[in-house]
């Protein structure tokens, strides 16, 4: 993952590195807490860290601009799924107030080598997703939940991620920004 | 072409870094006879030429040593006060060495905590709803140029009026802090960014910009 035209080296990660590093990092937390709760909590709390970083990330690599509509912050997250994953999730199923949506993914490559043992049907494996939502959306004023409403790994035809709209954090905007 | 020096400041309006890029070194030492033909004061903790500019001596200067003895505030390394020393018609003739005052972390501290209200001042004031804050702030001997990223960090160039291509460098800047500074897993959010990787990247970048005014780093 590296932008064009830089000196950082140019080869990009080979998606299943990243595969198993995460399925390395989820085994571990299984083994660490021994509760699948806590282990989604973990992975959230980890997601949240990594999304208040990323996200300068982002903005400085696409120079993006503010959204002032939620149907634009639903075109971002897509377009960064594309860049840190390689993958383009659907965005559908709005809500009539346009301050829901949820991402569809046909292909996810955090689960690719991945089936999920009895006793861990709880686990959300790729929960940290929504941690990065909801810190990089934070660092920019905005105040979202998100979850996993459908799992390919639990039977489902489809992984179903859901974002809700809670509220723009007036508070936290910059001066000189909103 | 000359940029003299890059600040950031976090969300909460504290100076994360600077760099101090290029500021030329000014120093005069010269032999004086009693009385001296300029005056001193001592300010901001500091002994500082008031009056009487001539030979390269310019107002604002401030002492740094006698006879070779570093001065510290208003005393010499060897514990006398400056002030008794140049007095005394006995020490004469005297070496003084005067300098351009070096602004000191504590000034840069304070100066980019009093950039924050200024920049959200300018933001209020604005006649046309929805202004930005400053951008660029002009001087008859340099240029400050800001931006403001949407989380609300601060990238600020401070660079002669007539340097080019400083909205570019602003912006790898930003790259530069994203990449170096926040992908450092020992790097905590909104502290002070040491991180020698970036330093080094930072100074190839600028180094560049002076010389040809792009970016293709």
């Amino acid at each position: 993952m590296s932008r064009q035209g830089t000196r950082l080296d140019q080869k990009k990660v080979n998606s299943e590195l990243f595969t198993l590093t995460y399925g390395a990092l989820v085994s571990q937390l299984m083994k660490d807490y021994e509760n699948v709760d806590e282990v989604n909590k973990q992975l959230e709390r980890m997601g949240y860290n990594i999304g208040i970083r990323l996200i300068e990330d982002f903005l400085a690599r696409t120079g993006t601009g503010r959204c002032y509509d939620f149907r634009d912050t639903a075109e971002k997250i897509q377009s960064a799924f594309r860049l840190y994953l390689g993958i383009s999730p659907q965005i559908m199923n709005w809500s009539s107030s346009g301050d829901e949506f949820s991402l569809q993914f046909d292909s996810n490559p955090l689960t690719e080598f991945v089936e999920l043992p009895d006793h861990c049907l709880n686990l959300k494996y790729c929960n940290v997703l929504t941690g990065v939502l909801k810190g990089a959306l934070e660092m920019v004023q905005m105040d979202i939940a998100s979850c996993f409403v459908q799992d390919h790994l639990k039977g489902d035809p489809c992984t179903e991620l859901r974002v809700k709209f809670i509220k723009r954090l007036e508070d936290a905007i910059p001066a000189g920004e909103d | 072409m000359v940029i003299y020096s890059v600040y950031i400041v976090s969300k909460s309006g504290g100076l994360i870094f600077n760099h101090d890029h290029n500021s030329p070194k000014i120093e005069v030492e010269q032999a004086f006879s009693y009385p001296l033909n300029f005056t001193l004061a001592y300010e901001k903790q500091r002994v500082v030429v008031t009056f009487g500019q001539r030979d390269g001596i310019v107002v604002g200067h401030c002492l740094v040593a006698i006879n070779g003895v570093p001065v510290t505030g208003k005393q010499l390394d060897d514990g006398r006060d400056v002030f008794e020393v140049l007095a005394n018609s006995e020490n004469y003739p005297i070496n003084l060495k005067f300098a351009r005052p070096k602004m000191t972390t504590n000034e840069k501290i304070f100066l980019a905590s009093m950039f924050y209200p200024l920049f959200a001042m300018a933001a209020q004031l604005s006649p046309e709803p929805k202004s930005s804050g400053i951008e660029m702030l002009e001087a008859d001997t340099f240029k400050l140029h800001c931006y403001q990223t949407l989380t609300g960090v601060k990238f600020m160039v401070v660079a002669e009026p007539s340097q080019a291509g400083l909205d570019s460098l602003l912006k790898k800047m930003y790259e530069l802090y994203a990449d170096y500074a926040l992908k450092n897993p020992f790097y905590s959010l909104d502290m002070p960014i040491r991180c020698e990787l970036f330093d080094t990247n930072l100074q190839v970048l600028i180094e560049q910009i002076e010389r040809t005014g792009i970016t293709n780093v």
